[in-house]
């Protein structure tokens, strides 16, 4: 699956606005929601429904992309960022304040370097990850590359 | 259940007094990051020795005899492309040099021995076998292709 790079940038500008406004105030309801689009894209990031917005709000405006790329980065790092989410909701349900506002803000600072900064989150973190975690992942799933 | 409501009511609050400083220092920080970022990726560095090193890349299927640029690359890395594309640039114009991509994933064992955290990273690997230099991130074509220029006329032909 290749998809427009912008569209992916797009979306972490709006989950960035989303998870400042839900730090400011909007608690948890919109992290409630943000978590069901971070779900979504996970699942298909062709029914992510930001990249949807952008696909029927900005796209038409633009020049076609030059080059498309592979869903797969933008993929893991909605699932981090669906991982950060949860631990924020477990903490804003367990009575754990704290616990919620560092992780939305760890969930505020990948997603704005995402957008400002175009910085990949899954090649900075997933190798790493692996390193750390031990046997590849291609040891137990027998998958192609 | 009124109490659960309660307490929620509280935690919601709680979110918005500290919210504020939360999101003004994450910003501040991140920016930070960013920037320092910005400035490393795709700089080209000289390597330090690392050990077992050569029999690593050995592992990896890199010979001997002339330059070889090995770029580890994995799935969930969108700048892998593009660097792959430079790297082909680079093997074009630069004439002996070979180019082999590594998927990380599947050689993590190589990855800790080389010392790669990230990707893409690419090592400059000379005829003798010794990694030269290394950079993450995408690098710039002009500047890869003189470094590898450098590689091969260091080498007695």
């Amino acid at each position: 699956m290749l998809i427009d790079p912008r569209a992916p940038r797009f979306a972490a500008a709006i989950t960035t606005g989303v998870l400042a406004v839900a730090l400011l105030g909007g608690g948890t309801p919109l992290l409630i929601v943000q978590a069901v689009v971070f779900a979504i894209t996970a699942a298909n990031p062709r029914l992510g429904p930001y990249g949807l917005l952008y696909r029927l709000i900005l796209a038409p405006r633009l020049t076609p992309p030059t080059e498309l790329e592979p869903a797969a980065p933008v993929r893991f790092a909605q699932v981090v960022g669906l991982i950060f989410i949860g631990v924020a909701l477990v903490g804003q349900f367990a009575g754990v304040p704290v616990l919620a506002l560092a992780a939305t803000g760890a969930a505020l600072a990948a997603a704005f370097l995402n957008a400002a900064f175009d910085l990949c989150l899954g090649c900075l973190g997933y190798l790493a990850l692996r390193r750390l975690l031990g046997r590849p992942l291609a040891a137990r799933v027998p998958a192609g590359s | 259940m009124p109490a659960v409501a309660l307490w929620q009511v509280r935690a919601v609050h709680d979110l918005s007094l500290t919210g504020l400083a939360v999101v003004a220092g994450v910003l501040v920080v991140a920016t930070a990051v960013g920037l320092w970022h910005r400035r490393r990726d795709g700089r080209i560095t000289a390597a330090g020795p690392t050990a077992g090193a050569s029999a690593a890349l050995a592992g990896l299927g890199v010979t001997t005899g002339a330059p070889v640029l090995v770029q580890f690359s994995s799935a969930v890395c969108a700048p892998c492309q593009a660097t792959r594309r430079v790297l082909e640039r680079v093997g074009r114009t630069v004439d002996g040099v070979r180019l082999l991509e590594v998927d990380a994933e599947r050689h993590l064992a190589a990855a800790r021995a080389l010392d790669v955290w990230r990707t893409p990273t690419v090592l400059l690997v000379d005829g003798d076998g010794r990694i030269a230099r290394r950079v993450s991130g995408v690098p710039d074509a002009a500047e890869l292709t003189a470094a590898v220029r450098e590689l091969t006329t260091g080498m007695p032909r």
